[in-house]
């Protein structure tokens, strides 16, 4: 069984270590890790969930726009990260598992290693509490 | 395979009646079989070494797994290094600022030490390997990075029949979860996994260990849970603490047979051990 590259596991360690949801995936979009914080943004634990494939984890949180016009996966900052190897950063609306609205900025980026190998992304959330 | 400890000792050497039983020469170790030779890092025990008629062809190949000095400073002193007839090939980690020559040569040279690079009269060839597949006479080699500061990489040698996994420094238990129990997370796992001899970091007790985390080194603790989620069949521990007397080695080493249950035989490592894997 193949362990991830090792500035992967170490992003996990440091995810583990922060307040702020962090979500981490593979070059693929598979989301491999999410912090204790995340998982009031996904409504579900880890430990239960595992790995979640793109299509799914993108619908969870049921992102919108200022004019809260839907944004498909395929806007979303981590989502644009991982097909052009790029950070991106945006601010947007999504609706809380208690059907309440929240302001939300993520900022994302690629894991790129030593190897120069563009291993994942990570995508951090910013609670807008101004709101 | 064989496998000889040309030094064990982490950090620093030492010269002691008390650090005479395990050895105070920093990583050393020489891998052999059929006349080829791998010699795993280039600390303080590497000047011991002087390969002559043993050899098959006019080849030695070096593997460091990163430039601290107690895995280089005996690098100057290596005899091979020094004879024009000699093929002497270095592998050592990547990194993404500075060419391995270039890392090698802030040693090599002035006021560090008196000869250049340049200068070393063998035929020498750098190799840059990452998370690297290659091949030496009968063994096939894995490198993967591994956690420890600075670019650092664990070595699995394999000879078909056996397999030999080492990574003297490293700190799999690195952040506040500690060592994970999915093999997907763990630091060095692809190169441990089921090797028939682990050589592994062991510098700190648990206690010491609280207080150096982030130094890049194991406590038992943890490299007794890496070696047991990693499936060896043997572990050494090694990377011994300067300041650690023979007494106190041994001490720990009855700690952990009087304490633990493992599947896997395991020992501290000492300087002219010697192994034998496979055929």
């Amino acid at each position: 069984m193949p362990s991830y590259e090792i500035e992967i596991i170490l992003s996990r360690q440091l995810a583990d270590s922060l307040s702020m949801p962090v979500f981490i995936t593979d070059t693929e979009g598979n989301l491999i890790y999410y912090n204790e914080p995340a998982e009031e943004i996904l409504g579900k634990r880890f430990e239960e969930s595992g790995v979640m494939p793109v299509e799914e984890w993108g619908k969870i949180f049921k992102p919108v726009d200022e004019f809260k016009n839907p944004l498909s996966p395929e806007d979303l900052p981590l989502v644009k990260t991982l097909r052009n190897v790029y950070p991106y950063h945006k601010t947007f609306w999504i609706e809380s598992l208690q059907g309440k609205t929240q302001k939300i900025s993520v900022t994302s980026f690629p894991i790129i290693g030593r190897s120069g190998n563009f291993s994942g992304g990570i995508a951090i959330f910013w609670k807008d509490e101004r709101l | 395979m064989n496998i000889k400890l040309w030094g064990v000792r982490g950090s620093i050497p030492v010269s002691d009646p008390d650090t005479r039983q395990y050895g105070g020469h920093t990583s050393c170790v020489v891998v052999s079989q059929d006349g080829h030779f791998l010699v795993l890092d280039g600390g303080s025990g590497m000047q011991k070494l002087n390969f002559g008629q043993e050899l098959t062809g006019k080849r030695v190949d070096i593997l460091l797994t990163h430039f601290h000095l107690d895995h280089l400073q005996g690098l100057g002193f290596f005899k091979s290094l020094f004879n024009p007839s000699m093929e002497v090939h270095i592998w050592g980690p990547a990194s993404s600022t500075h060419s391995l020559h270039a890392r090698l040569s802030r040693y090599l040279s002035p006021p560090l030490f008196p000869v250049l690079i340049r200068d070393l009269p063998c035929q020498l060839h750098l190799h840059e390997i990452a998370n690297s597949e290659f091949e030496i006479g009968p063994f096939r080699i894995r490198s993967r990075y591994v956690i420890h500061p600075g670019p650092t990489v664990g070595f699995r040698i394999s000879n078909g029949n056996g397999a030999f996994a080492y990574i003297p420094d490293h700190e799999p238990a690195l952040g506040l979860a500690g060592i994970l129990d999915d093999p997907h997370w763990i630091s060095g796992y692809d190169l441990a996994a089921g090797a028939d001899l682990l050589y592994h970091d062991a510098q700190y007790t648990d206690e010491e260990y609280r207080y150096k985390q982030g130094w890049g080194h194991s406590g038992l603790s943890d490299t007794m849970k890496f070696a047991t989620l990693s499936g060896v069949k043997k572990l050494l521990l090694a990377h011994h603490d300067p300041g650690r007397t023979d007494v106190q080695i041994q001490d720990l080493l009855t700690e952990l047979l009087l304490t633990g249950q493992y599947d896997f035989p395991f020992e501290m490592a000492g300087e002219g051990m010697e192994y034998k894997i496979g055929t």
